[in-house]
């Protein structure tokens, strides 16, 4: 049984877990979620080799943490286990990327970053992934955020319109050197020191 | 008459009356230009070479169009352009979110003139449904539109009712009016409506009428 070798390994980091509609969840603290995941990873009896899915929650009530979701499959043995850590609204929203653990985390990453604003420290390329790289709104998934968005439409649209559509991709994904110098600033920075960036 | 070019330069009446025949062949309408205009017009509308631009379900409304059931090639549309420089009509078949906006006012740059857009089902013509935060609410907000096709998504008898009207507003076109070619933007940002009238579009609609905006 998967949640008692986690209380077994991890102890008290392990809050609390359910059975729900027959899905296993556990709660694990945050200091230990990566230790967690790589241990679930590794260990050969767990064998939780898959990353289905990572995204965020957030509950209408205001006082509720949000809950960040990995969900983990064993593709040989064929078990699912949702794993979750539940991270306080006030102060900054931070866990560990899994990026080093599954390949796969990294657009999953970029997209809960894009719409809930939780930042995975020791992600390599952590920028927006749906909406564009100058946006300038919020985190448009967050509980607080007006469907319409927090500007007019007028100003919505021209700031679209005023938008690089090559500026949304890394240089991996352009492949073209020309559209270095119009990326953003800030954007060149990262590119530059991240794994992917290969521009001196 | 038979003058020298050097004498009609230098006799003034003779300048003034080739001055008038020109003029006058260029703004105002007579029997050789909406000959020519019937010429060229019934050319134009009927090979429209059409550009989709297919973002959502309209798309598949729109292959089915295209497809031998309907066959928009009757109507001499007989190829379908991918490539913006070799079309004449952009069709927009589907919902347009703020990230494709320079995308497709890029493509629209790229077309050469004359050409002519339709805006095709609810979400290309108003936003439709997606009264949110990361929709256009209109193509129109930035690009000149011909005809609108209702619909969600049109039945093909309904886009090609709208290739058929634009067909007809074709026919009526005639190279004397120096303003049919010509795009007006709104201002230096490049919105088509003026920004009050962008803000309106989406207000007293949609299914969120008691969202509040803060700015």
């Amino acid at each position: 049984m998967t949640v008692s070798a986690l209380r077994e390994a991890f102890g008290s980091a392990i809050v609390r877990h359910a059975v729900i509609c027959g899905d296993t969840i556990v709660w694990v603290s945050r200091d230990r979620i990566h230790d967690a995941l790589a241990w679930l990873q590794a260990t050969p009896d767990q064998d939780y080799n898959y990353l289905t899915d990572i995204t965020a929650v957030e509950y209408r009530d205001t006082e509720r943490p949000l809950e960040i979701v990995w969900q983990l499959r064993s593709l040989a043995r064929k078990v699912d286990l949702r794993v979750k850590v539940a991270l306080d609204k006030r102060a900054p929203l931070e866990v560990p990327t899994c990026w080093d653990l599954w390949k796969g985390a990294d657009w999953l990453e970029r997209e809960v970053y894009d719409m809930f604003g939780v930042t995975f420290t020791g992600h390599p390329d952590l920028r927006r992934i749906l909406m564009w790289e100058t946006y300038a709104e919020g985190y448009p998934l967050r509980k607080d955020f007006p469907l319409r968005g927090h500007f007019s439409r007028a100003e919505q649209t021209r700031q679209a319109l005023a938008a690089n559509p090559e500026a949304n991709y890394s240089l991996e994904e352009l492949s073209i050197a020309e559209a270095y110098h119009e990326l953003p600033k800030e954007m060149r920075e990262r590119l530059r020191h991240g794994e992917r960036g290969f521009l001196k | 008459m038979g003058l020298e070019p050097e004498q009609r330069l230098d006799n003034p009446a003779t300048e003034n009356v080739a001055d008038d025949i020109t003029e006058m062949s260029v703004t105002s309408p007579n029997w050789v230009t909406t000959r020519l205009d019937f010429l060229v017009n019934w050319a134009r509308k009927n090979s429209l070479w059409p550009m989709p631009f297919g973002t959502a379900c309209c798309a598949i409304e729109y292959m089915a169009t295209a497809a031998s059931r309907f066959d928009i090639a009757r109507f001499g549309m007989e190829r379908q352009s991918f490539s913006p420089r070799q079309a004449d009509v952009f069709i927009c078949a589907g919902r347009v979110p703020f990230k494709l906006a320079p995308v497709l006012r890029r493509i629209w740059d790229q077309m050469p003139q004359p050409k002519w857009c339709i805006s095709m089902g609810a979400c290309a013509s108003s936003g439709g449904i997606f009264d949110n935060y990361s929709m256009v609410q209109g193509i129109d907000t930035i690009m000149p539109v011909d005809v609108y096709v209702p619909g969600c998504p049109p039945r093909p008898e309904g886009l090609i009712y709208g290739i058929r009207l634009l067909q007809k507003k074709i026919e009526g076109e005639t190279f004397t009016d120096e303003a049919l070619r010509e795009e007006r933007l709104v201002g230096r940002d490049g919105l088509f409506l003026p920004p009050e009238r962008v803000d309106e579009l989406s207000e007293p609609f949609g299914n969120s009428v008691q969202q509040t905006r803060s700015a």
